[in-house]
Parts: C-alpha cells; sequence; structure tokens
C-alpha cells in the first residue's frame, strides 16, 4: 500500500521533470525570435531537485527561489501560460510584465518572491519560516539557491538565526557547481556546502540530485521533521545545468567549461534516470509516457498561444503596484 | 609613487578632448582594459578583484585577458560583496591599490556597510592619517527586461556619502582618462559605467594620461539651452541636439563626466549664457543625481534662470520587465528635446 504510495509519488515527479524539460526546451526553442524580451536563467539537467522537492509540499507551504526559478515554479504548481505570458512581458503574466522571468512569484501557490540577488531569498525564506513559527502553522518553508549563494554572508546569518529560533525551514543548496562561469573550486576552499549548518548544530545531508528518487526520499524525510518541529535541515543537491548561465545556449564553446564535463553529466540526465527506473519497476510504459509527453506538449502550446495572444500592459500600468493599495 | 609621473591632461579646454585625442580610436571597453593594464603595469600595488573577472567574457571585454597578462593580481572572488569590500578597504589602508569590479551596480547595495561606514569614513576619522585608494567600478545599464533588480543606475546613493568621489564618463577617451585617476586618487572612487557605452568608439591615445576628477566638459556649444547629461545621457543628449536643431534651437551640452566633486563652474557659465537649464540622469526623478546638481548649483544660476529648471529622470517606480512597460519607464533623446522645447517656451515671470 505504501509502495503503491511511493510509485504514485514517482511518476508524478516524473511528470514534473518533464513538464520543466519539456518547458524549457521550448523557451530554447522560442527564444531566438526575440519576442521573450528577459533573460531567461534555464534549469535544464537540474529537475530532479525541484520536482523531488516540491513533491512534499503542499499549496500552503513556502517556496523562495531565485534567478533560476522556472523548474522551483513549475514544480510548485504555478501554471504554464502564466509564466510564459510574463516571460513575454504580457498583462496576463503572474506579475503583470512587471518581473520577467527572473522574479516570478505566486502566492497562491506559496510562491512569496524569487530573488535575482545571490543570496537574497535566503533570509527572506527564514523570515516566511518565523512567520509559520509565530502562527503554529505545520507548514514550512523552502528556500532553493545554488552554490554561489553559499559564498554570501546572508546564508550563514540564515542559519544561526534559523537554528537558534528553531524555524520550520528547508534550506536546498543546488550545487550545479558553478556561479556563471566562476566553478566553485575558485570560490571555495573546501567542497562541503552540506556541512555549512554544523557549526550551528544544523545537520545536513548530501544527495545526488541528478536523482529524483534519492532527492525525494531525503527531502521527504526532513520535511516530516521539519513540519514537527525540528527546526532547520540543510541538503546539498549535487547536479549540473546543461545551458549557459543565462540565454538558451551552450557555453561550453567560448571556453567557460570542458565539454566533456557536459557529456559526463548529460549521460546522467536525472528525466532518463526516472524514466529508466520506473519502467524497470513496471511503473511507467513506453507509451504511458509518450502519452504525457504529448499530453505535456500540448499543454505548453495552448500556453504560448495565450502568451503570445495576450495583451501588453499598457504604458499607463508603469505606476501600478509601486504600493500596496489593500 | 609611480603615478607621480603621469601627465594630467592639460588639452582640456572647455571643448569635448575627444576631438583633440584624432589618431587612434577605441571602444569605451579598450580603454578601459588598456587603462587597467597600463596601471598594473605601473604600479604592483594594484590589482583587480570581483565576480568573473577573469571570466572568458571578460567583463563586457573590460578586463579581458588581463589575468593571462597578471595572474596573481586579477583575481576572482566569491559572491560576497560586503565582504569583499572591506577586503579592498583593508588592502587599500594597507598599502595597496585594488580596483573592484561589480558587473551590475545593483548589488552594490550589499556593500553599503563598508562603503559607507568605513571606506568613506576612515580617512576623516583617522584625522587624516588613513586613506583608502579604492576604486569600485559599477555597470549600470538597462534593456531586455533586466527588470527591478538587474537595472538601477543607483548614482544618487553614492553622491550622498561624503568621503567617496563618483564618477561617470560618458566616452572612451575620459573612461581611460578617468579610471587612471581614479586608481591614482587617494580616495575610494565609484566608478560609473554604462552597460550601452561600452561600443561607443573615440580617440584615445594610447599614452597614460590622467583626465581630472572634478572637472566638468562642454561637449556641444550652443546659445539657447543648457543640458547637464550623466554618462550615457550625453550621447542621447547629442542625439537631441540635431533634432532640436532642425527646431531652431541650439542646446549646449555639459558632461559633468565626475558627479562628485562636481564642476559646478562649468555649468554656471553656461547657464549664465543661455539662462535655462535641463538635467539629465539615468537615475530616478525623486532624490536622484539630477536633483542633487540642481540643489548644489540653483542658488548660484537662479537670478540667471529665464525659465524653470527642467529635469529628466526615472518615474519613481521600479523598473519594469515588460518591454512595453520599459518603453515608457526609460528616458531618451525625444525627452530631453521636449524637456529643452518646454524650457526654451517657458518665460518665467
Ligand atoms: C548579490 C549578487 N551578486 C552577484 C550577482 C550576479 N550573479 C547572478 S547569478 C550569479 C551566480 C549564481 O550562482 P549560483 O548561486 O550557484 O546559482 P546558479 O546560477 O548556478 O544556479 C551571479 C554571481 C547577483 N545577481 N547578485
Amino acid at each position: 500500500m505504501a509502495r503503491q504510495g511511493r510509485g504514485r509519488d514517482l511518476i508524478q515527479i516524473y511528470e514534473t521533470m518533464l513538464r520543466i524539460r519539456l518547458f524549457e526546451e521550448r523557451v530554447i526553442r522560442s527564444y531566438p525570435g526575440q519576442e521573450m524580451k528577459t533573460p531567461v536563467h534555464l534549469c535544464v539537467g537540474q529537475e530532479a531537485v525541484a520536482a523531488g522537492v516540491c513533491r512534499n509540499l503542499t499549496d500552503k507551504d513556502y517556496v523562495f527561489t531565485n534567478h533560476r526559478c522556472h523548474g522551483h515554479c513549475l514544480a510548485k504548481g504555478m501554471s504554464m501560460s502564466s509564466i510564459l505570458a510574463e516571460l513575454y512581458g504580457k498583462r496576463t503574466g503572474c506579475c503583470k510584465g512587471k518581473s520577467g522571468s527572473m522574479h516570478l512569484s505566486d502566492p497562491d501557490r506559496g510562491i512569496l518572491a524569487t530573488s535575482a540577488i545571490v543570496g537574497g531569498n535566503i533570509p527572506v525564506a527564514v523570515g516566511a519560516a518565523l512567520s509559520l513559527k509565530f502562527r503554529k502553522s505545520r507548514n514550512i518553508a523552502v528556500v532553493f539557491f545554488g552554490d554561489g549563494a553559499v559564498d554570501e554572508g546572508a546564508f550563514y546569518e540564515s542559519l544561526n538565526f534559523s537554528a537558534l529560533k528553531k524555524l520550520p525551514v528547508l534550506f536546498v543548496c543546488e550545487n550545479n557547481f558553478y556561479a556563471t562561469n566562476s566553478p566553485q573550486k575558485a570560490r571555495q576552499p573546501v567542497d562541503n556546502i552540506f556541512k555549512r549548518g554544523g557549526i550551528f548544530g544544523i545537520k545536513g545531508f548530501r544527495c545526488d540530485g541528478n536523482d529524483a528518487v534519492e532527492v525525494f526520499d531525503l527531502s521527504k524525510g526532513l520535511i516530516e521533521k521539519i513540519r514537527k518541529g525540528s527546526g532547520p535541515y540543510l541538503m546539498e543537491c549535487r547536479t549540473y545545468r546543461w545551458k549557459g548561465h543565462v540565454g538558451p545556449d551552450c557555453d561550453f564553446e567560448k571556453g567557460c567549461r570542458p565539454k566533456y564535463e557536459l557529456d559526463g553529466w548529460v549521460r546522467k540526465c536525472p528525466v532518463k534516470r526516472l524514466e529508466d527506473k520506473l519502467s524497470r519497476k513496471g511503473l511507467l510504459t513506453g507509451s504511458g509516457a509518450e502519452k504525457m509527453r504529448v499530453k505535456i506538449e500540448r499543454e505548453i502550446s495552448k500556453a504560448e498561444n495565450f502568451a503570445k495572444r495576450s495583451r501588453f500592459p499598457n504604458t499607463g500600468e508603469l505606476y501600478e503596484d509601486v504600493y500596496w493599495k489593500g | 609613487m609611480p603615478w607621480t609621473e603621469v601627465a594630467v591632461e592639460r588639452t582640456i579646454s572647455s571643448r569635448s578632448p575627444d576631438k583633440n585625442a584624432a589618431g587612434r580610436v577605441l571602444s569605451y571597453r579598450d580603454a578601459l582594459r588598456e587603462a587597467l593594464g597600463q596601471a598594473l603595469k605601473r604600479d604592483p600595488g594594484v590589482f583587480i578583484m570581483g565576480e568573473g573577472v577573469d571570466d572568458p567574457a571578460g567583463v563586457f571585454g573590460s578586463t579581458a585577458g588581463l589575468r593571462e597578462e597578471f595572474p596573481s593580481r586579477v583575481l576572482d572572488t566569491p559572491i560576497a560583496e560586503n565582504g569583499l569590500t572591506g577586503f579592498a578597504v583593508g588592502a587599500a589602508l594597507a598599502g595597496m591599490r585594488p580596483v573592484l569590479v561589480h558587473m551590475r551596480m545593483d548589488f552594490l547595495p550589499l556593500s553599503f556597510d563598508q562603503i559607507l561606514n568605513h571606506a568613506a569614513k576612515l580617512c576623516y576619522m583617522s584625522g587624516g592619517r588613513s586613506h583608502v585608494p579604492l576604486v569600485i567600478r559599477a555597470v549600470i545599464g538597462r534593456g531586455w527586461g533586466s527588470a527591478a533588480q538587474h537595472s538601477q543606475s543607483l548614482q544618487a546613493m553614492f553622491m550622498q556619502m561624503p568621503g567617496i568621489k563618483v564618477v561617470a564618463p560618458s566616452s572612451a577617451y575620459d573612461a581611460k582618462g578617468l579610471l587612471l585617476s581614479s586608481i591614482a586618487d587617494g580616495n575610494p572612487v565609484i566608478f560609473i559605467e554604462h552597460r550601452w557605452l561600452y561600443d561607443v568608439k573615440g580617440g584615445v591615445p594610447k599614452k597614460e594620461y590622467l583626465v581630472p576628477i572634478g572637472k566638468g566638459v562642454v561637449r556641444r556649444t550652443g546659445k539657447d539651452v543648457t543640458v547637464v547629461a550623466v554618462s550615457l545621457m550625453v550621447n542621447e543628449a547629442v542625439e537631441a541636439a540635431k533634432e532640436l536643431k532642425d527646431g531652431g534651437i541650439d542646446i549646449e551640452i555639459i558632461d559633468p563626466r565626475s558627479l562628485v566633486p562636481f564642476d559646478e563652474k562649468i555649468v554656471v557659465d553656461s547657464v549664465k549664457k543661455t539662462g535655462r537649464l535641463v538635467i539629465a540622469d539615468m537615475g530616478w526623478r525623486s532624490g536622484g543625481a539630477a536633483e542633487i546638481i540642481l540643489g548644489r548649483i540653483h542658488d548660484r544660476i537662479r537670478r540667471y534662470l529665464k525659465a524653470d529648471v527642467q529635469i529628466v529622470a526615472l518615474p519613481d517606480t521600479p523598473t519594469p520587465a515588460s518591454h512595453r512597460l520599459e518603453k515608457a519607464f526609460y528616458k531618451n533623446s525625444g525627452d530631453i528635446a521636449k524637456a529643452a522645447r518646454k524650457a526654451y517656451g517657458l518665460r518665467k515671470k
């Protein structure tokens, strides 16, 4: 019975990962058309982290993310139409054309804020967790950030305070080994992000971020404990982005990283990996996967049409929403 | 002192020096790169640090290749802005001349504590016994849906901090000369570059030269309206001048080049002649650089004014992402022309 439940979770996670992958691939194809006039930080290759963690969350749990936010937002249940319309700069976008790709949010889905300031989302997530604690809620806050954000002082300040106050927050570091084009080893003397909470009494765990099952199982355990009042945990998921830091192209041609490194990670494709696992277990058939793909592509096309056909904001809307009118 | 030999540019009269420097043409980015290379070579105390300064793209090309030439003095860094600024302040106090590079000015607020409470104050607090020869390069810019956290022109905030200097070159010639001056200066300097200027070309001598900090320049002489334009706005003003000329309005364009200290005299002299003033900046209207400039000179110009001063600055909203809204948000030559027409048409009672 429990097994069946887990099987269902894994199928759901697979579908979420596929949605993220196909969504990003559509952005890659459409972007050169220059209708999306906003920088895009794609998460192709990193889908397992968003999908695995968010499967354990409800709408009432909070998610905070960064510039590379498409995957987290989709995994937390945001509609593709509202995201794509935002990327196209339209009035129907989740943020009415004010945010572009780097600040997607949807309070109804618990995505309260997305910051493109590296590390900027971490203390904000801690504050949201504080609010949950004040309200004696059983919900939690999850914050996704990169290995680059771990360089910032705000990360350590957040670890300290959240441990001190035993706040319901899960820190999820997506270590893709690069910040823009600066490799982790050029910025950090020791490769031990998951241990950095130790001095504050926060237990940390490292997992294979390209193995959705591992991400799911680990985060499930931690999230359950956090809900029961354990205080914060830190997870380091080791993964890799296939595309350049920003934009739809790859970047090894420019000498930003070696091709063999990328090739190695492409062989560990998280989507393919889960698909193989599910089919070995007989949970997913080839035609089942194909059906899913067709359904998602249709959803993306619909979202794209919606985004393209939506109206732009009026110039007067520039002045709207600067202050909350309540 | 290695810097004492570098000559201060004396060809700068009231005219744009770009015309005098004919011969060799460089882009703004290459002028910056050349200045950095020459500074590194001249002074072993100079070093460059910042997030991605050794990146293959080389901060819009402005640091490209320097790591290869000076491997120990071009440092990639962790993403830790406040800490980094402190490291640079400490290095400067202890005898080095660091150049700290930020791909976008939006990240500077993370270092406000070190800039405001340390870099800007240490000379004063030590009674002049210590000083902080630090340059912070900050790129401003806009476009392509960069939105609210990746587009800001925060010069006004730094103009508010006594103890630091603020420069914003608009030409390739000034980029090189002011960067060398900033590095040679004994004070913290915020060096502002607009992304859209990197491709702008102009005459740039190969030799090292210092453009003095605190000296503005007349980019175009005219008799009807004075336009003080900051950074990229100089280029927009040049466009506006063409448009206005057809309508019979002759504007004089002043590029202050440095916002702190500010060359009040060059503006006052111009307004004496024209009686009309437009100030164009890329920051916000309220409390922005344009208002600060106006505040500084108003007492000295009010009796010459024949019309109300016009300010061209950004509306007081965060930057929107949507292309359609960006268009409404940003100001350009058309807005400067409109302001000049308004100033020209308005008679003060
Ligand atoms: C405070 C701040 N400093 C610098 C930047 C420029 N910047 C944007 S993304 C990035 C790298 C972030 O790396 P990481 O956190 O590992 O996330 P990834 O892009 O790898 O997903 C940098 C340095 C920024 N946005 N904010």
